[in-house]
């Protein structure tokens, strides 16, 4: 493939796509709420009936508003219909019928509008959750199917690859992702600039580029959207890197429980190893790269870099202390460059539209936008992607259109690795250093909703179990360190603690953190720490209060 | 997993051994074969391990060190039907223990294990991505999500409630 063929492939795959077309999300939530058979019904709907103008039929990636699944849209219109079901088909096609024949947007009856208690505005995609946003990472998720590589190519697909292999040398290429500012969304923060010119500065030789797709973090589906949805702009994304760094082996590491992920993936690397786009000389230049999926088994601690090579290495998940970095010594001993999903996803739009683009995006220290998945006690349960600096009440309150009954509480940010932010500090902007002041992380991007019904202690708890039955087991601090704080958490949930308890945990918390080996140990005792710091009346309440009722002993 | 019987094991043990070969033996290929195998037979028995240690010239310990290791892979067989709680924050914070709970009372099993008749196995997910449904819970395979006490107790009950299921309660 050149870039003219490129080109043509994308300019008549434009062409069609932009004819009336109904795309309907067939993947994450929308998926469990039957939406295949709901496209199967639009398509036996849409062939029965002979219509003008002709409409097709395709699938997409996720559209982000997961609650409100399936969700079904009209293009060119852009008319957004949700919570669609198969009997609401015939209503549906009739509907966009008439409005590609009027231009004018046609309501269905019963469709009710997003958390608007009056059907004032029918229409969700007018809903601060999607004008509030800034797609980047997500710009063709919920628009091309992500099973045809033309679609990504008619998306300007590919031609960063290109740009990057013909116009510009590998230290121009890491030149750009150093001045965009990108840090790496895997949830630490380091410079992915400074990452790439580590392992390029390495001795020619045998290097390899590892994409970390094990999105552990309970209540985060981002890096499996993405994959799903979009799964060419990570191929494109790693392929530039491993040009920069000098790489020709690539592996992603996916997590086993995200078999759509798994078949979405396969697909796009046979796709475009047909197209010359993988492999040897790719683009017809002296470049080769090659990409192995490596499927995870069900380790959270595999998240962790070197825990995750020792897996890709078909061993036990256990960490290994650094130094030596992946950067220098880490595949099979060789320099190896290890980023996250979402990472390697903002790679090509950088390359294409310039490093400056991409700093005038964001806060001075965080660029960019960063996705989250926002779940639990809210409204609207979805992935968005917003600028960094958003803060956090716009995301809950506009976005996520409050708390489902009650008030908001707290927003747990960063898994089991990351703490609970109070109600009272939701005018946080969000980004890497803010998030880390309150004693949270920004973590992958899982933000979980919590409500005044919820027990903090019960939460931390909830979390210390999550890393004591994580742990590898390989250092004592974090293998018996989890298990102590656990114990000590469950007796004070069941109201047998006395105060002195809670000096032996913040004790015991910074023991864990100080001396773990790798990152799990290192934050495992975040949650605690955090919720000691805002909530520390929940603890002192449940000292006193012998007779704690029985929902925490379940 | 896929825990259905197949009738012939021998073939089984060929598509085994294609997959070893594919990887060229390496001992690095240990997951995606255990992978493999516990698709094939719907856990890991232990002369397939055996098996497995042999073909990729890997001591039987390493084997069993990584089987054991991580979650997905189950050294005892599991019942006919499957019931997987996610226990991920969304749904945590939605009430997923309460679920646990309700699932371990009707079929009298304690999360990780199988009922006697082999009917019913219980388990718990980390994570399964899918909290835009919270809480979820898979069944058999089949992700559902905006579960309750109610209706899963119902689908749980009617799945032991099967001719070939008779609960020895």
């Amino acid at each position: 493939m050149d870039l003219q063929e490129l080109q043509t492939l994308a300019k008549r795959e434009q062409e069609i796509l932009s004819a009336p077309c109904i795309r309907c999300c067939t993947v994450g939530g929308c998926l469990s709420a039957n939406a295949l058979e709901v496209k199967k019904q639009i398509e036996v709907a849409i062939s029965t009936q002979a219509l003008t103008p002709p409409i097709q039929v395709r699938g997409v990636g996720c559209m982000g508003l997961c609650s409100r699944g399936p969700l079904v849209r009209l293009d060119p219109s852009g008319i957004l219909y949700d919570q669609v079901t198969a009997e609401s088909v015939p209503e549906l096609v009739h509907a966009c019928q008439e409005t590609l024949q009027s231009n004018l947007p046609k309501e269905l009856p019963n469709n009710t509008p997003l958390s608007l208690p009056q059907p004032s505005s029918y229409q969700p995609r007018h809903h601060p959750f999607f004008t509030l946003q800034h797609p980047i990472v997500l710009e063709n998720s919920g628009h091309i199917d992500p099973k045809e590589i033309k679609e990504y190519m008619a998306n300007k697909g590919y031609i960063a690859l290109y740009q990057a292999l013909y116009d510009m040398t590998p230290s121009e290429v890491i030149d750009q992702i150093t001045q965009s500012g990108l840090r790496g969304r895997g949830g630490g923060g380091y410079p992915t600039g400074l990452k790439w010119s580590t392992v390029a500065k390495m001795p020619p030789g045998q290097k390899y580029v590892i994409c970390n797709g094990d999105e552990g973090d309970p209540g985060a589906f981002m890096d499996r959207s993405v994959l799903e949805s979009d799964p060419h702009r990570v191929l494109e994304g790693m392929a530039i890197a491993a040009y920069a760094v000098g790489a020709n082996q690539g592996y992603i590491y996916i997590r086993g429980e995200y078999p759509l992920a798994i078949n979405h993936l396969e697909t796009a690397l046979r796709q475009a190893r047909k197209q010359g786009l993988l492999g040897s000389q790719i683009f017809e230049s002296p470049f080769d790269f090659r990409i192995d999926i490596r499927i995870g088994a069900g380790a959270f601690v595999c998240g962790e870099e070197t825990a995750l090579m020792a897996s890709i290495e078909g061993k036990r998940g256990l960490p290994h202390p650094r130094p030596p970095y992946p950067a220098e010594s880490g595949l099979w001993g060789c320099p190896t460059l290890i980023n996250n999903v979402e990472t390697f996803a903002n790679i090509a739009p950088i390359i294409r539209n310039g490093a400056e683009w991409f700093a005038g995006i964001g806060t001075d220290k965080s660029k960019g936008t960063k996705v989250f998945s926002l779940a639990g006690k809210i409204q609207n349960t979805g992935l968005i992607e917003v600028p960094m600096g958003t803060s956090l009440r716009q995301i809950v309150e506009q976005m996520g259109g409050g708390v489902l009954d009650g008030s908001a509480k707290a927003v747990q940010t960063g898994g089991p690795s990351g703490g609970c932010i109070p109600v009272h500090a939701f005018d946080t902007p969000v980004d890497y250093e803010s998030l880390t002041r309150l004693g949270s992380i920004m973590g992958s991007g899982g933000m979980i909703v919590m409500d005044q019904a919820t027990n903090m202690v019960d939460v931390a708890r909830f979390f210390m179990e999550f890393c004591m039955e994580e742990s590898c087991g390989k250092c004592v601090p974090c293998r018996a360190g989890t298990v102590q704080l656990h114990q000590l958490l469950t007796k004070i949930c069941e109201g047998k603690a006395r105060t002195d308890d809670l000096e032996s945990l913040n004790q015991l918390c910074e023991m864990v953190k100080d001396t773990s080996l790798c990152g799990l140990g290192k934050s495992a005792p975040n949650p605690i720490l955090s919720t000691l710091h805002f909530f520390k009346d929940e603890y002192l309440e449940l000292m006193h209060n012998k007779a704690s009722d029985d929902h925490h002993s379940s | 997993m896929d825990g259905k019987p197949h009738p012939n094991k021998d073939h089984r043990f060929r598509v085994l051994e294609a997959t070893m070969k594919r990887h060229q033996y390496q001992p690095n290929s240990l997951i995606e074969v255990l992978h493999k195998a516990q698709e094939l037979f719907g856990y890991l028995e232990q002369d397939v391990l055996l098996h497995i240690a042999h073909s990729l010239k890997l001591p039987p310990s390493q084997v069993y060190g990584v089987a054991t290791f991580y979650h997905f892979f189950s050294l005892t067989p599991s019942g006919r039907h499957t019931c997987v709680v996610c226990m991920g924050t969304a749904c945590f914070v939605k009430g997923a223990a309460s679920l646990l709970s309700t699932v371990e009372q009707i079929a009298q099993i304690q999360t990780g294990e199988t009922t006697r008749d082999g009917c019913l196995s219980l388990s718990t997910a980390r994570c399964l991505g899918a909290c835009g449904s919270a809480p979820a819970v898979v069944l058999d395979g089949q992700v559902v999500g905006y579960q309750t006490s109610e209706k899963l107790g119902q689908q749980v009950t009617q799945m032991m409630g099967h001719p070939q299921c008779k609960v020895a309660t």
